[in-house]
């Protein structure tokens, strides 16, 4: 496995050796700052194309084509569009709190999305409480949510943002035990070492019946903390026209619309973290050829590939099932969803406990 | 016969009777009321649909038209009319606690007519702008568009109702409110997408909670009525059509039908079949879109595409025999406009093969969905009493225990020969109706399966003269359109274009029950209810 | 589809003509492409249906006409996020408030296609006392496409119509969007003021 650490490194020493160290560190922060930010946007706009892609295939259809070779400029059409779309002042409405929404919706997003574990030596940060911290930051999102429902002043919005916050607050709770079920597996926040407990097996299968199940709860609480369908009430386009964000225009809204895509790769890496070993390549015990030619797909192969799939999951959740209703959602979490997470938890205490797994 | 018109010379010495296509009972708007109550409670009468409501400027009077059907009695029809007695003022008294599908019937020929209805709850105009000027299908109508022009400025919410109430032999004007002023009322339309059109639904919510719903219609009225009194009859049938596009054969259908009746036009065997086959056709692709559209506003996209797939299908087979896919203007007076497209005979063979498949592959990917089953079960239901009172006929009122289907009660064209089930549900929940509609698709097959094979050769059309003069008169005629029981009314004066036609559409009376169903559901379920209901907006509106 | 295909090409010819009589900046004329590029690519029209021609256009978007393909698929039911409006169908008096509203509120820059006979002119319902006849008397419309209700293919080409109108346009300075609307209130002087 290559790693990437050594690039990084070797950068920053060649910084170091031409400049102070503090002008070394403030010119990687700009540089990382501004990878992530053209990552984001480029793996946004791809998720936009991979779903109406996937989608179309699903309905028979054949999705964008006319646009550059089987339509993979049209994202970027999109983009050049909604970049000069007009921005509308909307009278009656809290301005300063309707500028800001999108701003809390991406901001949330993107610090998420700078956490994940990209490679071999491709992390940011690396906090002893990673996963807890990517948690903590992903609630922040529904204050933009909420505050762009309120501020609009639109009776929509309004219904949008409430669906919206009973929603994220309520599978916030799974979405919590169904991670801390694994944390009790790995002992340990550290998503650097999440990833490296994970080099003989993949928590999905050493974890046993209790990390299957957390996977399964993972999945279903992702899809709704994101906003998708099946869960995506807030946005109901058939009740509510467009949900929270009916009032938004031009990049305002772009920036919701983005963030509603990069939130599902997100979700889907933290999955990949989780469960199915981050960047890890698959490795069986005892095989050590097969190991060894995994070792060859580089590690953010793996990564993405793996996000990809899991993103694939949930798409297809959104384009098979219908809309839940939301008594439905809530009663589902809150009555089946959250006391069965916690016998998981339970569950896997014993089995920790007892050393009752691979 | 002869004994309903003792019964109700008893009850009301005041009834006068002409014999017609159906009894025709005049009574004077004093005793219009008593005998109205024993026409629908008295036990040999039971009177308990009120088919239509026509509203008539007679030049001299004014007045209505009521046709009234008994499904206990062999599904008879019988006609009353009542003149009100003042025609710059006409008013007369309000039958809507009886059959409660009088209440936006009533509104409607208030707008229409200006009759004002005594002890109806709310006298709001219901097609045009409140602010609108004259009654337009009055004879003295003024047409001078300076009167009405295009108003840009929006329109005021009317949440001032009025009432006319009877009170010690004097009529007083009584104000109400549709909606209390500390309530959240919510507009849905009238653009909206699951509106299915232009229709505005005013719902006042309590939560998610739906509590009232007010609706407004209107905002595709083009005045169908109005416009088909100066044209000749055959000019007429082009409207049909345009009104419930998804069963534009079967409205057309029913309007050749009225008018050959009146003309006693008999139409060769062939467009019998040739039209009963369209017509079966185009039910199949009606409720194909409501599968789709229903799915869609439930959230599972991806059925509707499969639902159109088929409907595609049907689309071509319409395509190659009329040359439109949409609007196909196919019947005339006497018979079709066109002979079948040689692949007619294979392309309904084909659908016939394969609908099933396709109906198979839909019952996986929704009907046994755990979330479109709790979606859709016990939402919006409607008991059969109330299905009858508000005259809701086709799936909607099938699937809450009414047998309402025409085909089977008052078979026209070839229909008594056919070998076909009428399915009914007694839930009355948006699950059954969705469900029958699916089932129909297959008996709509068997009719087709029964035909495909036996079209008769022959002539295409009867010969019809040059111009087409009605004798005075006046005509009902019923069919079943793919949304429940299409009515057409035609009274004639003589003259080479007709006098007062009205449609009344299917759509109309489910609209009416939208307050009814959405009481104490969710907002979701206002969705889900509409879109089970299935009405579509250009039938309503006319 | 190739230039040789489309009916009207001297509409087009006459509007590059004018646009260009101005001339333009180099670098601005390039990007005024790119954007346009842009633009003509993603258009996201406005769930916007009253009749008929509602039914085509949802045929439009099924499997097989399938808009998707140009990118037109993101149908938006909130008009600031939609780029244009497809009216389909009757425009009555009640609803041209409604109408003009919606376009009202559409965000800059915005296209009007009328599609069908009744948004065109009237259509059948031309007599009517309650019928607008032809929404270009109430908003500036782009694109006309007639039909009663148009063929998906004749709804195509409407839309690649406007795609051709869009590239050709000017960005920069709205050079367009100005145009068009002083020419409406010329051939509208009453309307004025309200809009």
């Amino acid at each position: 496995m290559f790693n990437f650490g050594v690039v990084t490194n070797w950068i920053n020493e060649l910084l170091v050796s031409v400049m102070p160290q503090w002008a070394a560190t403030l010119i990687e922060c700009v540089v990382i700052g501004v990878i992530l930010l053209v990552l984001y946007a480029l793996l946004a706009l791809f998720y936009i194309l991979y779903e109406r892609k996937l989608c179309a295939w699903f309905q028979c259809r054949l999705g964008p084509m006319r646009v550059g070779p089987w339509g993979l400029l049209q994202v970027f059409a999109d983009m050049f569009k909604i970049l000069i779309k007009e921005i509308i002042p909307l009278k009656n409405t809290d301005k300063f709190l309707f500028a800001l929404a999108p701003y809390m919706v991406i901001a949330s997003s993107v610090i998420m999305f700078a956490c994940l574990p990209w490679g071999y030596g491709l992390q940011i940060i690396d906090y002893n409480i990673g996963i807890l911290f990517i948690l903590a930051v992903s609630s922040c999102g529904v204050i933009g949510i909420l505050l762009a429902g309120w501020s609009s002043n639109n009776k929509y919005t309004l219904i949008g943002a409430m669906r919206s916050g009973a929603q994220m607050v309520s599978y916030e709770l799974s979405l919590g035990l169904a991670i801390l079920t694994i944390i009790v597996f790995a002992g340990t926040m550290n998503i650097n070492e999440l990833v490296w407990a994970q080099e003989n097996g993949w928590f999905i299968f050493k974890g046993h019946i209790p990390a299957f199940i957390a996977f399964l709860i993972y999945l279903i609480a992702a899809t709704a903390e994101t906003n998708r369908g099946p869960f995506d009430l807030p946005e109901a386009e058939h009740e509510l026209t467009a949900g929270y964000h009916t009032e938004y225009s031009g990049i305002h809204y772009g920036f919701f619309y983005l963030a509603e895509y990069l939130n599902l790769f997100v979700v889907s890496g933290i999955a990949t973290l989780m469960f199915l070993g981050g960047w890890m390549p698959l490795h069986i015990p005892g095989w050590e050829g097969f190991n060894a030619i995994m070792d060859y797909i580089p590690s953010v192969v793996w990564f993405i590939g793996k996000a990809f799939f899991i993103s694939f999951v949930i798409i297809w959740f959104k384009w098979t099932f219908p809309r839940i209703r939301i008594d439905q959602m809530l009663a589902f979490e809150w009555k089946y969803l959250m006391p069965f997470s916690l016998f998981n938890l339970v569950l896997m205490a014993v089995f920790v406990a007892l050393g009752w797994h691979f | 016969m002869v004994n309903i018109q003792e019964k109700i010379s008893k009850i009301c010495p005041s009834a006068t009777f002409e014999e017609g296509e159906n009894l025709l009972v005049v009574v004077p708007d004093k005793d219009w009321y008593q005998l109205a109550k024993a026409l629908k409670e008295d036990a040999d009468l039971s009177f308990d649909v009120l088919s239509a409501l026509v509203g008539m400027d007679w030049k001299e009077s004014i007045g209505c038209l009521y046709y009234l059907t008994s499904t206990k009695n062999n599904w008879n029809i019988i006609t009353v009319k009542v003149v009100a007695e003042n025609r710059e003022n006409p008013m007369l008294h309000s039958v809507s606690d009886l059959w409660k599908v009088a209440l936006f019937q009533e509104r409607e020929a208030y707008d229409f007519y200006g009759i004002k209805f005594i002890n109806h709850p709310d006298m709001r105009r219901f097609f045009l702008r409140n602010d609108w000027v004259g009654h337009p299908l009055r004879k003295d109508y003024d047409a001078n568009p300076e009167l009405n022009p295009i108003r840009m400025d929006d329109e005021v919410n009317e949440d001032k109702t009025c009432a006319y109430v009877e009170k010690d032999g004097k009529v007083v004007k009584v104000e109400g409110k549709v909606f209390e002023e500390d309530e959240y009322v919510v507009n849905i339309g009238p653009q909206h997408p699951s509106t299915h059109g232009v229709m505005r639904f005013r719902a006042s919510i309590d939560g998610e909670t739906v509590k009232k719903v007010d609706v407004v219609s209107g905002y595709i009225h083009r005045g169908i009525e109005k416009l088909c009194e100066d044209l000749t009859y055959p000019q007429t049938l082009h409207f049909t059509d345009r009104m419930d596009y998804m069963s534009a054969h079967m409205n057309r259908h029913c309007l050749c039908m009225c008018i050959e009746k009146a003309m006693g036009l008999e139409i060769p065997r062939r467009a019998q079949v040739i039209r009963v086959m369209m017509d079966e056709l185009m039910r199949i692709s009606s409720h194909l879109l409501s599968f789709g559209c229903m799915t869609m506003d439930l959230g599972a996209t991806t059925a509707f595409f499969y639902g159109f797939r088929e409907r595609e299908q049907v689309l071509d087979i319409f395509d190659k025999t009329c040359g439109a896919r949409m609007s196909m203007n196919y019947n005339v007076i006497g018979g079709v406009v066109a002979d079948l497209h040689p692949d007619f005979a294979k392309d309904v063979k084909a659908l016939c093969k394969i609908m099933p498949e396709r109906l198979k592959e839909y019952h996986k990917l929704f009907t046994g969905n755990i979330i479109g089953q709790n979606r859709t079960k016990g939402v919006g239901v409607l008991s059969k009493e109330d299905a009858i009172n508000y005259a809701i006929t086709g799936p909607s009122g099938r699937a809450s225990g009414f047998a309402c289907d025409c085909r089977k009660r008052h078979p026209y064209s070839i229909y008594s020969e056919l070998d076909f089930k009428e399915i009914v549900y007694t839930e009355g929940d948006s699950f059954a109706r969705y469900l029958l509609r699916l089932e129909e698709i297959e008996q709509s097959i068997k009719i087709l399966e029964q035909l495909v094979d036996n079209i008769p050769e022959g002539e295409i059309r009867a010969q019809v003269p040059k111009i087409i003069k009605l004798p005075v008169g006046r005509w009902y005629q019923q069919v079943e359109a793919s949304r429940g029981t299409f009515g057409v009314f035609i009274e004639s004066d003589g003259n080479k274009n007709p006098y007062r036609v009205h449609f009344q559409s299917p759509c109309f009376n489910l609209v009416g029950v939208m307050d009814l169903c959405c009481k104490g559901q969710m907002i979701a379920d206002l969705i889900t209810i509409g879109a089970a209901l299935d009405f579509v907006i250009p039938d309503i509106d006319r | 589809m190739k230039r040789e295909d489309f009916k009207d090409n001297e509409y087009i010819d006459q509007l590059v003509e004018e646009l260009n009589a101005t001339g333009a900046n180099v670098v601005v004329g390039k990007l005024d492409q790119l954007l346009n590029w842009g633009i003509a690519n993603s258009l996201w029209p406005l769930c916007f249906g009253t009749s008929c021609c509602a039914i085509e256009f949802m045929c439009l978007g099924a499997a097989r006409y399938d808009m998707a393909r140009f990118g037109f698929e993101v149908a938006r039911n909130s008009p600031r996020q939609a780029d244009y409006i497809m009216v389909q169908g009757t425009i009555v008096h009640r609803m041209a408030p409604v109408l003009r509203r919606l376009y009202e509120q559409l965000a800059e820059p915005k296209y009007v296609i009328a599609c069908g006979g009744c948004a065109v002119s009237g259509g059948p319902f031309k007599k009517s006392y309650c019928v607008v006849n032809g929404v270009d008397q109430i908003l500036p419309v782009d694109v006309y496409v007639p039909g009663c209700p148009p063929r998906p293919e004749a709804m195509f080409y409407g839309l690649m119509q406007l795609q051709r109108k869009i590239k050709v346009q000017k960005f920069f300075g709205g050079v367009n969007r100005k145009e068009k609307i002083s020419e409406f209130f010329a051939k509208h002087p009453e309307l004025e003021g309200q809009m």
